[in-house]
């Protein structure tokens, strides 16, 4: 579940982040492939070889649809029991490469439905168990609406890049050889003014095209991600599944922070006051017959109700630093930033107070980072960013060292942890580590983690 | 010499006012929150301040606050912060203005009450007087960072004690060493740090607290 190579974004708890919504847009990762290049941009010739694609995925949606019918309509004679499940699963790639183009292309996730069923069973009863599946059902409708839909909708550019290309680059050097009957668009072509008029007209066709085809290809997403999603109560068991995870992780942490803390209290605090007891009465013993004695101990005495107070100062930090308490996320983290052996620079950006819990997932999370800078990765500078993303009411991180790099969530028990403390909060850890750094920690905890819709990062008092 | 105590706890309070007037101290205020704080530095005009950090009503670093507002009008006001944490931001608040006369130490501290009345008097006298924690910390960083290495383990002790604003006849007492050794140790340590001496005490630790900061 958890990558380190790349900088992959992942959520934390399992499937995806964002809940019963279907689709949604993640971060604000839009296509990077959209560099300007005068008026003409890279993007949009890449915008319309993608409707291409997808032009011809339409065409393979029609037949692969087509093939599912035979299927169905061979069930009687027994054919369609061996059809059915290969093309059903044919028709399931179809449409995962289509989500997998959403996210590439778009940014945009499309949550995938449950999988085929048909593990371990026999041919005839995979047949059936797939006629009872919704998701099947939701797929094979896609393939039937597909061509008709997004299938047009993509023809709609390339057709005018194709005609227009026609028009500037073939009309000028066969309109000679035609006689009256050649006509381009609404232009019929046979003089040289007639023919500019074409290419003329060819551009603007090309221009338009080039124009309409990332447009088309957003909503060519949208209206996919409707027919493409899970259905809705897949989306909820899933969800339900996942929380009840994360909550059960949550309540394990929960215990054994508890059971630090009472080990701790034990061990440390009340230890010292039972010690601090018996030499206070040994003290009182020795008061009258070897005063010089009493003394020293009560010296001791001191000296151990000093460290009981270190003690407890401690344990009382590790549970919600005071600095935190009193001034919030940012203040703390550049108090973490002084305590650190390491030249930090922290930026922060956050228009006003967190609610508490996440303010301390975050602090605990930049700790552990911090750290692991300065022990495993051998860093010398570290950059932290806090940062409130209003249009995803979340909270953002970056930690970035110019350490050795490498570091992987799989082995370090310190990642774990944040992963472990950020998936209570839907919160994400994505890592980016190559070998030889420099290392880049980007978290993103949203404020009201269930629904993402309602967050209220920036409300509380 | 006049001092203001600002302490939410009445048994605090009452200790403190009763530890600062068997030392010979005039305790002319003793509040219990931040507002009150500020009028009685206003209309007292005390030699020294001696105030908690978390005072009502918030109960989170008014008291810091307050002490930084009322130097922001009276530069220099010595103010002396109790808490129950060192937190090394607050310390760099706290001195951040470079002005000296003011000190920040753990209230455990109080309890050794001949070393807190002389940090009170330090403060009164515009020193600077840092917990031995955030000392400590500042030493452990500039350690790692190798910026200390070239002293010896007896500078080290000397510029730790320097460092909490000790002045030299607290430094001899406390390394039980003469007065001509802790001038060695103490010109030892700003050759190989490259400080520059300084005859007054409370430029002397500001200097180096800059210094470990870096």
């Amino acid at each position: 579940m958890v990558r380190s190579e790349g900088g992959g974004r992942w959520p934390v708890g399992g499937a995806p982040i964002g809940g019963p919504e279907a689709v949604r847009a993640q971060a604000s990762t839009q296509p990077t492939d959209t560099r300007r290049s005068g008026r003409w941009r890279a993007g949009d010739w890449i915008a319309v070889a993608r409707c291409q694609l997808l032009s011809l995925a339409a065409l393979a949606a029609w037949a692969v649809g087509a093939l599912v019918v035979l299927a169905i309509l061979l069930l009687p004679i027994g054919v369609g029991f061996a059809l059915l499940p290969s093309s059903a699963a044919a028709l399931r790639r179809l449409t995962d490469r289509h989500r997998a183009w959403a996210a590439r292309w778009s940014g945009v996730r499309i949550s995938p439905p449950a999988p085929l069923p048909g593990e371990g069973l026999t041919r005839r009863r995979r047949a059936v168990a797939l006629l009872g599946d919704e998701g099947f059902w939701r797929d094979f409708g896609w393939a039937w609406l597909e061509p008709w839909t997004g299938g047009l909708l993509v023809a709609v550019p390339l057709a005018l890049v194709e005609y227009g290309v026609f028009g500037a680059l073939v009309q000028p050097f066969i309109w000679r050889r035609i006689d009256d009957g050649n006509w381009y668009a609404f232009v019929p072509v046979h003089s040289t003014a007639t023919m500019l008029a074409a290419l003329l007209l060819g551009i603007a066709f090309v221009a338009a095209g080039l124009r309409l085809a990332p447009v088309v290809l957003r909503l060519h997403t949208r209206l996919g991600g409707r027919t493409l999603s899970a259905p809705r109560a897949t989306e909820l068991v899933r969800r339900i599944e996942e929380l009840t995870d994360t909550r059960a992780e949550t309540l394990d942490t929960q215990a054994a922070e508890l059971r630090r803390i009472e080990r701790d209290l034990h061990d440390g605090a009340q230890a010292r006051l039972v010690a601090l007891g018996l030499t206070l009465d040994q003290a009182t013993r020795l008061l009258d017959t070897d005063p010089q004695a009493a003394r020293e101990l009560l010296a001791e005495v001191r000296a151990t109700s000093g460290r009981a107070l270190q003690d407890l100062r401690e344990l009382v930090h590790g549970i919600h630093p005071p600095v935190l308490a009193d001034r919030g996320l940012g203040d703390a983290v550049r108090s973490l930033a002084l305590d650190s052996f390491l030249d930090v620079v922290v930026a922060v950006e956050l228009p006003e107070r967190l609610p508490a819990p996440v303010e301390s997932a975050g602090y605990f999370a930049v700790a552990e980072l911090l750290a692991n800078a300065g022990k495993h990765a051998g860093a010398r500078e570290v950059a932290i960013r806090l940062e409130h993303d209003p249009a995803h009411g979340a909270l953002r991180i970056t930690v970035t060292d110019d350490g050795r790099g490498g570091a992987d969530p799989a082995r370090g028990s310190g990642l774990r942890g944040i992963e472990r403390r950020l998936s209570a909060f839907d919160g994400t850890l994505a890592l980016h580590s190559p070998p030889g750094g420099p290392t880049t920690a980007t978290l993103e905890i949203p404020c009201a983690s269930s629904s993402p819709k309602t967050s209220s990062c920036s409300g509380t008092g | 010499m006049r001092v203001v105590i600002a302490e939410d706890l009445f048994l605090l309070r009452d200790g403190l006012t009763r530890t600062l007037r068997e030392h010979g101290c005039e305790v002319v205020a003793a509040v219990d929150n931040a507002p009150a704080l500020l009028r009685a530095l206003r209309d007292e005009e005390p030699d020294v301040a001696v105030v908690d950090i978390r005072l009502p009503p918030t109960f989170t670093d008014e008291g810091l606050q307050a002490a930084l507002e009322a130097r922001r009008t009276r530069p220099g006001l010595p103010i002396l912060i109790l808490s129950q944490y060192v937190d090394q931001l607050y310390a760099q608040e706290l001195l951040a203005g470079g002005e000296g006369a003011i000190g920040y130490l753990l209230k455990d501290r109080v309890t050794h009450t001949a070393q807190f009345v002389d940090a009170v008097r330090t403060v009164a006298g515009g020193g600077t007087v840092m917990d031995p924690q955030v000392i400590a910390k500042l030493l452990a960083r500039s350690d790692a960072r190798g910026t200390t290495a070239a002293l010896s383990p007896r500078e080290h002790e000397v510029l730790e004690l320097m460092a909490e604003g000790r002045s030299n006849a607290a430094i001899m007492n406390a390394l039980h060493i003469g007065e001509s050794a802790v001038a060695k140790h103490t010109a030892g340590i700003f050759a190989k740090l490259g400080i520059e001496a300084s005859a007054d005490d409370n430029r002397r630790v500001l200097a180096v607290l800059a210094y470990l900061k870096r």
